[in-house]
């Protein structure tokens, strides 16, 4: 596959550097660090920070189900449906009916108030046993892989030896929530005693005041949409519209062989009707994607130049995944497969409000920083997933892994390297899947330990097996993952 | 995919016309209650006919089940009826335990039971006691379109290695004389030999014990993965990935192992082993349930439609049967082998050449399994079904839907359960001696018999 996108980066992103001469403090004191530095290189990356005694974090396997189009086959599905579903089928795959685990680590983006206790009501409608206890958590795209990450830790430390990590999204089923002024006015009826001061209260809202606001996910510091905070890096960086249509066509390619080669038999459970991605397109082109209409960073002086289309950004989605974690030891006692061990962990932020960095450059430092921390560079993995939130991010990050200046003067840590595009997303990602928010994280941790364990056991040897996942995520946030091959 | 006629004739006004125009009325036939499972095992007493040490036996056995037991009796309703004729020697013998019999028949119970126990005709040691078995063949199978009010009529027929005390005879008795056998009748159930022992719980013969069932999302595979659950069984299930969310729902239910798979691809048998070796270390007993129809006369059959039901029906089975049997080591006490026939692939049935074939194909695989696995303790049978009220049928027409369901001596269709319970008998660990069989679950089907 000769899907190595052409002119991504053309030119230094001197637009987003200029502003980068200042680097934050945390950074600076990480450059400093050079102690930490000479420990990362020297320890192999699967003992990384742990101490002897200390278990495992393996990844058993994981469920998700098809993910949905908003307004498509899961329009009537609330969070809480799609997320039980994804548990009940984990469940079922594993023959966990009845059991406690230690934690159920879960959440949604997109949340309506009643669901407070979204993860523990969703275990409450599986077949877990009912003292398995849940908690709701967020970090915007990439909740689930926090998820992961706490549930891998509470292993790690001893607290748990079992565990799940989960994440839900509907944006069909999105809450509605009514004006500010009318919510301040219904309030102050509550507290209103008597029948004048309610007709006054009353008197004071005017119709406007009666529409639903509709959630919105702009940034609430910009005010700009994620898909024109993309836009400008992707000016930025000099990203082709070519380039991009490429990474999307690679997804719907990657994605759709799968399926035929039945990958997601172990992977996925089917739900309301819906067996595959609804926003999969066997049958694009890069023709086909070549003939969209650009509809990010289309205003303004650089219009014209406009590259991001529906068919390189992700759609709206609906669904719910969920990975089954544990110790070696809790596995090995219920007859159960480890796939992968989560080795290591890292969560990045950028500056994005003044500009520093782009939005969703979150990997570019996230990643790394932890590929520093374990002595590894991009050569080291066998398979790389980046949530493809748009093409271009995918292309935006792997530049900014590239470029060695970036790296030393912004993040503070050297380069990992080129990224080889046939180790990207072999079985495709969010482009082609769908992003239900809180729910790509844990996709993508359950494809990827289920990509390592068929490659330790068609090729074998004593080498590590290793994958990366980097999640970029809403406030400029991000979160990159080493898993090794059990 | 209810019975409305069953219901209006059994209840109100619509039961007293029915009985005036002389409308066939179906009965409700006694099912096991999962609450309370062999409990009552006969509602009434059982009346055990017939002189010598096998008849004695039969009585001893059924005292031991805490049943009514009775070697006469003069009034008021019997439960069953057991017509041990297995010391015969001349057609003549049959005799006296056929007129007392004859006797007691309006005597029996809604939904009783009336079981022959007999030797084969193929192991009579003289022409007229070769002519005496095969004339008691005759008798049951009459006998049987002749009971009313849900009653069945069926034999427990020993081969020449088995004793009326061998763990599948006794097994066999219990089965036809419970409300397993609701939708029984009018059949043989031939007892090899005396292998195999009698479970510790009746109710759980088969604890400890894992199943694996194919198409167990839906329709009887699932009620299958059910009653096998309520026997004590670990269940694997396993079906088409499309059909996950139903497969993931009912293994939920029984506490079971979900494997989504095509099992017609090459990679499949080898797939379920390691799962299940890696998951259990063992498998006791496995369902070939799976399957499709692809209707059409055999003149606009195309040959994908014929390909498709065999490679499901039967190509699969035998692929998984080959690797279960290189794998002696998972199935220590013998691999319990159980496949879904139908009575079309008995009887033949229009539209159905190629379901057919591969329904008449695993009677004659059970046949030619049975010595092989018999080796290791396992048997091989094969189960078939009659007209059973599922989704599938529900999609035949109404007017031919409501023939169908009549065309038997219960007058009615049979339910998934009935199918089930079948199953879970002959993977019990008392059914060692039952192998190579194919077991009708028809209500008596008239065509075929």
């Amino acid at each position: 596959m000769a899907q190595q996108p052409r002119n991504t980066t053309s030119g230094k992103a001197t637009n987003g550097k200029s502003d980068g001469d200042k680097p934050a403090a945390e950074e600076s004191g990480r450059r400093r660090n050079s102690g930490g530095r000479e420990r990362a290189t020297s320890g192999s990356a699967a003992n990384r920070g742990k101490a002897p005694d200390q278990p495992r974090a393996a990844i058993i396997g994981s469920n998700r189900i098809p993910f949905g189009k908003a307004g498509g086959a899961y329009a009537e599905a609330t969070n809480q449906d799609m997320l039980t579903a994804a548990l009940s089928g984990l469940i079922a795959r594993h023959q966990l009916q009845g059991e406690r685990l230690g934690d159920v680590v879960g959440g949604a983006v997109l949340k309506h108030s009643r669901d407070f206790n979204l993860t523990r009501e969703a275990v409450l409608g599986t077949a877990l046993s009912p003292q398995t206890p849940a908690v709701d958590i967020q970090r915007a795209c990439a909740t689930s892989v926090e998820a992961v990450n706490v549930v891998a830790n509470k292993i790690r430390l001893g607290q748990i030896t079992s565990g799940i990590a989960a994440g839900v999204d509907s944006t069909s089923d999105a809450p509605i929530v009514v004006s500010d002024r009318l919510r301040k006015t219904l309030l102050r009826l509550s507290r209103a005693k008597t029948v004048p001061q309610r007709l006054k209260l009353v008197g004071q809202l005017r119709p406007s005041d009666l529409a639903p606001v509709a959630p919105n996910v702009n940034e609430p510091r910009t005010g700009l949409s994620m898909g024109e905070h993309q836009a400008i890096t992707t000016r930025q960086w000099d990203i082709t519209r070519e380039a991009q249509d490429e990474v999307a066509l690679a997804s719907h390619q990657n994605l759709a062989k799968a399926y035929s080669d039945g990958f997601f038999d172990d992977l996925l459970t089917p739900y309301r009707g819906l067996v595959r991605d609804e926003s999969l397109r066997e049958d694009t082109s890069a023709e086909k994607l070549a003939t969209l209409k650009p509809v990010f960073g289309t205003k303004g002086e650089h219009g014209a130049s406009a590259s991001m289309t529906a068919g390189n950004s992700t759609p709206l989605s609906d669904g719910a995944a969920s990975v089954l974690l544990g110790t070696p030891q809790w596995a090995q006692e219920r007859g159960l497969p480890v796939l992968a061990h989560v080795v290591d962990t890292e969560a990045a932020s950028v500056d994005f409000a003044r500009g520093t960095d782009g939005l969703l450059m979150g990997g570019a430092y996230a990643v790394p920083r932890l590929l520093h921390r374990n002595g590894l560079t991009l050569d080291d993995f066998t398979f790389v997933e980046i949530h493809e939130a748009f093409a271009s991010v995918v292309l935006t990050t792997a530049a900014a892994w590239a470029d060695e200046e970036f790296c030393a003067e912004r993040v503070g840590v050297p380069s990992p390297g080129e990224l080889d595009y046939d180790r990207l997303n072999v079985t495709g990602s969010s482009l082609a899947a769908g992003h239900p928010f809180a729910a790509t994280g844990a996709r993508i941790v359950g494809t990827l330990a289920a990509l390592l364990a068929q490659h330790k056991e068609q090729h074998g040897g004593d080498e590590p097996v290793r994958g990366l996942i980097s999640v970029c995520a809403a406030g400029g946030q991000a979160v990159a993952m080493i898993l090794e091959a059990a | 995919m209810s019975d409305k006629y069953l219901e209006l004739v059994n209840s109100g006004f619509t039961k007293k016309l029915a009985q005036q125009l002389g409308l066939p009325r179906p009965a409700r036939l006694r099912r096991t209650n999962p609450s309370s499972v062999d409990h009552p095992l006969v509602p009434g007493p059982v009346v055990v006919l017939g002189e010598g040490a096998d008849a004695d036996a039969v009585a001893a056995t059924a005292l031991d089940w805490d049943l009514d037991v009775r070697r006469t009796i003069r009034e008021g309703r019997i439960g069953a009826l057991v017509l041990v004729l297995t010391q015969i020697d001349t057609p003549d013998q049959a005799a006296p335990v056929v007129t007392e019999a004859a006797s007691l028949l309006r005597s029996l119970g809604p939904s009783g039971r009336v079981v022959v126990v007999t030797r084969a005709a193929t192991d009579a040691a003289s022409p007229a006691q070769a002519a005496a078995r095969a004339g008691i063949e005759g008798l049951w199978r009459s006998l049987a379109k002749e009971l009313r009010y849900g009653a069945t009529g069926n034999a427990v027929v020993l081969r020449e290695q088995a004793e009326v005390t061998s763990p599948a005879a006794v097994g066999a008795l219990r089965f036809l004389l419970s409300a397993r056998s609701a939708f029984v009748s009018g059949q043989p159930i031939e007892v090899g030999d005396a292998t195999g022992s009698l479970p510790e719980d009746w109710t759980a013969p088969l604890t400890g014990k894992v199943a694996m069932v194919t198409g167990a999302a839906r329709g009887i595979g699932a009620q299958i993965a059910r009653v096998l659950h309520r026997e004590g069984a670990t269940v694997v299930g396993v079906d088409v990935p499309a059909a996950g969310e139903s497969l993931a729902r009912v293994m939920n239910q029984v506490h079971g192992l979900a494997i989504q798979a095509d099992i017609t691809s090459p990679e499949a048998p080898q797939r379920l082993i390691d799962r299940i070796r890696q998951r259990f270390g063992r498998l006791d007993v496995v369902v070939h349930n799976a399957g499709i129809t692809r209707d059409k006369l055999l003149a606009n059959m195309k040959p994908e439609q014929w390909q498709a039901v065999i490679d499901v029906n039967l190509n699969a089975q035998i692929a998984l049967n080959e690797a279960l049997l290189a794998t002696p080591e998972l199935s220590p006490e013998g691999l319990r082998i159980i496949t879904l026939s139908s009575t079309s692939g008995i009887a033949g049935n229009r539209g159905q050449t190629n379901y057919a074939f591969s329904k008449a194909g695993v009677i004659g695989l059970v046949r030619a399994l049975a010595p092989q696995v018999a080796q290791q303790g396992g048997t091989a049978n094969a189960v078939a079904p009659g007209f059973i009220e599922t989704e599938m049928t529900g999609k035949i027409p109404a007017a031919r839907r409501q023939v169908a369901r009549r065309l038997n001596s219960l007058q009615q269709g049979g339910l998934p359960v009935d199918v089930a319970e079948a199953i879970s008998f002959l993977a019990s660990p008392q059914s060692a001696g039952i192998n190579g069989q194919t077991l009708r679950v028809c209500g008596q089907h008239m065509v075929g018999a």
